[in-house]
């Protein structure tokens, strides 16, 4: 039986984790991913939800409770925002180093200086090569489910995963939910059973000096080197393609809801024209494409859902047919371009493909974006690839002289 | 006090061949802290000389588990292994941070203080050597007036060393004790009644170190007696807020014999540099402060 409630991201976060009876919660206050973590609070002192709750005095110190209880066989959980999010960044590599399957949600907000407490993506983009999985959500339905599927692909491949969803634009938008029946998660969501327990009866020295090269142990056995493991995590991130598939699928059977694993589509198959995002701006470009279609261009578009690991293979697929891609994105790679766009841009290299990629950048700091001016940047991006211009940067809404 | 060595637990946790420096006055300590805390302890370090002792991947000189964590976040971590214990019906075990004084006094100080407000039930040990030791001697806030360090080269430290057990204090945790490498039954005891109490319980351990305080390795026991027969390093606990002397300090204490800080001064070569208006200033400090404790006592 179906039990849908209109509730925010935020508060979809939180029955996420509940759903998942999270052992230990730690967390900071900061603006818009609060309320997740308050709402968790309500529940774990009514006792509705069994847990350790760690009100600690910094997220620095949120993301290093969560190692040390995982790393003794409890379930984690945190949520942050932005400077929360970069004030643990230190921690982040850390939690992957330690192949540690912790889940954060991250409700995405601009960067400082100077202040803004507004959503974009520069959070989380920035911190993507600490080894951490990253799911965009585009609505709030998808956050709840992607939260429950992030812990069973995290304690499977021994990876942190990071749940991304826009701040305020989702964290503080009420939608309808269809809360998953809990004893439906239970099975689909097995115990979490740590690869290695931090315990007195089996003492051991976790995450000490390591030298570059392979050592050998007490027994004589050639243990990994710091290089061998960072490959191990590589590999783990890069295997971790399938299980998010995989666990994407079992999830639509259980559950009767498809996000789409790696990537969604929409329109796309016959599409003259492709726009690509991440999060609730792809959401947008939906909306765009609908536009674009009433007014005789064939626009589609490619949500990319999971940005790392990168749906390297599924990007080949989704673009290789073509004639023009736009790139909508709510970061910036300062001195280049957006990250997305780089990234897909990658992904085709080498197929023998020459399709122009246009990239905007847009909604920087919560500056607003609406259908109909994706739309139009999408037409005007047509007209100058039609006189030639396969690559082209652009600030959406935005004063550049 | 001989005949209590006798009630030292026998077990040692500290095997042979551990990574510290020659005459390394944490590598004595350390050996008791184990013994007093034995099995039942899960241990969590940041990076410091205590990392370099334990040894290097895969193996390790030490018995007791133990988290590595970063520099800044030993409390917290220790907090989290606590909480996840707690979630995993795991009562029993006693967490035990340990961190240098760079790791308590400075980076570390933020955690400690949130877990120490939050009452977290562990023990937060720092050894404290008085200087980044393990990056080469560098200034820590734990680095007393006039000494040379590789960042105050020419100079000295030119301030005095922050009062750490005053900050914890202001925390109002059931147990604060300092104690010495040199004295290993003053410190011993400690440990043992530590592991006793409930809550945030803090442990301050004065460590001579041979390369960084210039002093050769066959004097550390030497040294650390000097710092409490000066009164540098008092011996004392707070329990429930009752301060109490102990062992050397609280005879020193006693019959009022104090030796002058000059005589540990003297033997070290971090203090070459020292001028005589530090020297005095010093020691004005020292008396101070004992003072302040000999009121405390009464």
């Amino acid at each position: 039986m179906s039990d849908v409630q209109i509730m925010t991201g935020n508060q979809a976060a939180a029955y996420g984790v509940k759903l998942c009876k999270v052992q230990v919660i730690s967390a900071y206050p900061i603006t818009p991913s609060t309320p997740v973590t308050e709402t968790i609070s309500q529940w774990v002192e009514r006792g509705e939800l069994k847990a350790e709750y760690v009100r600690v005095e910094s997220e620095h110190s949120v993301m290093t409770v969560c190692v040390a209880a995982s790393t003794v066989g409890a379930r984690t959980f945190t949520s942050t925002s932005s400077h929360g999010l970069l004030y643990m960044c230190e921690q982040l590599h850390w939690a992957a180093g330690s192949r540690l399957p912790i889940v954060l949600a991250c409700v995405n907000r601009g960067v400082g200086a100077p202040w803004s407490i507004f959503n974009d993506q520069q959070d989380s983009i920035s911190q993507r090569d600490t080894g951490w999985i990253q799911i965009y959500c585009r609505d709030n339905q998808e956050i709840i489910d992607s939260l429950i599927q992030a812990y069973r692909i995290a304690e499977q491949v021994y990876c942190p995963v990071m749940v991304c969803y826009d701040g305020f634009v989702l964290s503080h938008t009420m939608m309808p939910v269809d809360i998953p029946d809990a004893d439906k998660v239970c099975e689909f969501l097995p115990p979490y059973k740590p690869h290695t327990i931090l315990s007195p009866e089996d003492p051991r020295n976790i995450n000490p000096v390591i030298f570059p090269w392979q050592r050998r142990d007490a027994e004589g056995v050639l243990r990994d080197g710091y290089m061998d493991m960072r490959w191990k995590l590589q590999h783990a991130l890069e295997g971790s393609r399938d299980v998010i598939v995989q666990t994407c699928r079992e999830y639509a059977e259980r559950f009767g809801r498809d996000h789409g694993g790696m990537l969604w589509s929409y329109k796309a198959d016959d599409a003259e024209v492709l726009l690509a995002g991440m999060g609730s701006i792809a959401t947008e470009a939906t909306t765009a494409a609908d536009l674009l279609r009433e007014g005789g261009i064939r626009a589609g578009v490619v949500g990319i859902r999971v940005y790392r690991p990168f749906p390297r293979a599924e990007v080949r697929e989704a673009f290789h047919k073509a004639p023009a891609i736009i790139v909508f994105e709510k970061d910036i790679s300062y001195g280049y371009e957006g990250a997305l766009s780089a990234d897909i841009k990658a992904a085709l290299y080498g197929i023998g493909i020459q399709t122009p990629v246009h990239n905007y950048i847009a909604g920087l700091g919560g500056r607003d974006v609406k259908a109909n001016e994706l739309a139009e940047a999408v037409r005007s991006s047509l007209a100058a690839i039609a006189s030639g211009t396969r690559e082209q940067q652009t600030w959406l809404n935005c004063v550049t002289e | 006090m001989p005949e209590k060595l006798f009630k030292v637990h026998k077990e040692e946790y500290m095997l042979p061949g551990n990574r510290a420096c020659s005459g390394c006055g944490l590598s004595l300590a350390y050996r008791y802290v184990l013994k007093a805390l034995r099995e039942n302890t899960i241990l969590t370090i940041p990076a410091s000389c205590l990392t370099v002792l334990h040894g290097l991947y895969p193996t390790t000189s030490v018995a007791i588990p133990s988290l590595n964590c970063t520099f800044a976040s030993t409390a917290a971590s220790a907090s989290g292994l606590v909480a996840g214990l707690a979630a995993m019906n795991r009562s029993d075990i006693t967490v035990v941070a340990i961190a240098g004084d760079g790791g308590t006094f400075d980076i570390g100080i933020q955690a400690l203080s949130g877990a120490a407000e939050r009452g977290t039930d562990f023990i937060f040990v720092c050894y404290d050597n008085e200087g980044y030791m393990n990056t080469g001697t560098q200034r820590s806030s734990a680095t007393p007036m006039g000494a040379l360090t590789t960042t105050t080269p020419i100079l000295t430290k030119q301030q005095n060393k922050k009062d750490m057990m005053k900050i914890m204090e202001g925390h109002d945790i059931p147990y604060l004790a300092t104690t010495s490498s040199s004295f290993p039954i003053d410190l011993y005891d400690k440990f043992v009644k530590a592991k006793r109490i409930k809550g945030t319980r803090y442990l301050q351990i004065a460590i001579p170190c041979p390369p960084g305080w210039v002093f050769p390795p066959k004097d550390t026991v030497k040294i650390g007696r000097l710092a409490v027969e000066t009164g540098i390093v008092v011996l004392y606990e707070i329990e429930d807020g009752k301060f109490r002397f102990t062992g050397r300090s609280k005879t020193l204490a006693e019959k009022g014999n104090r030796a002058p800080v000059i005589n540990f001064v003297e033997r070290q070569g971090r203090f070459r540099k020292m001028s005589l208006e530090q020297l005095d200033q010093f020691q004005r400090s020292v008396d101070h402060k004992w003072n302040e404790y000999m009121r405390r006592a009464e």
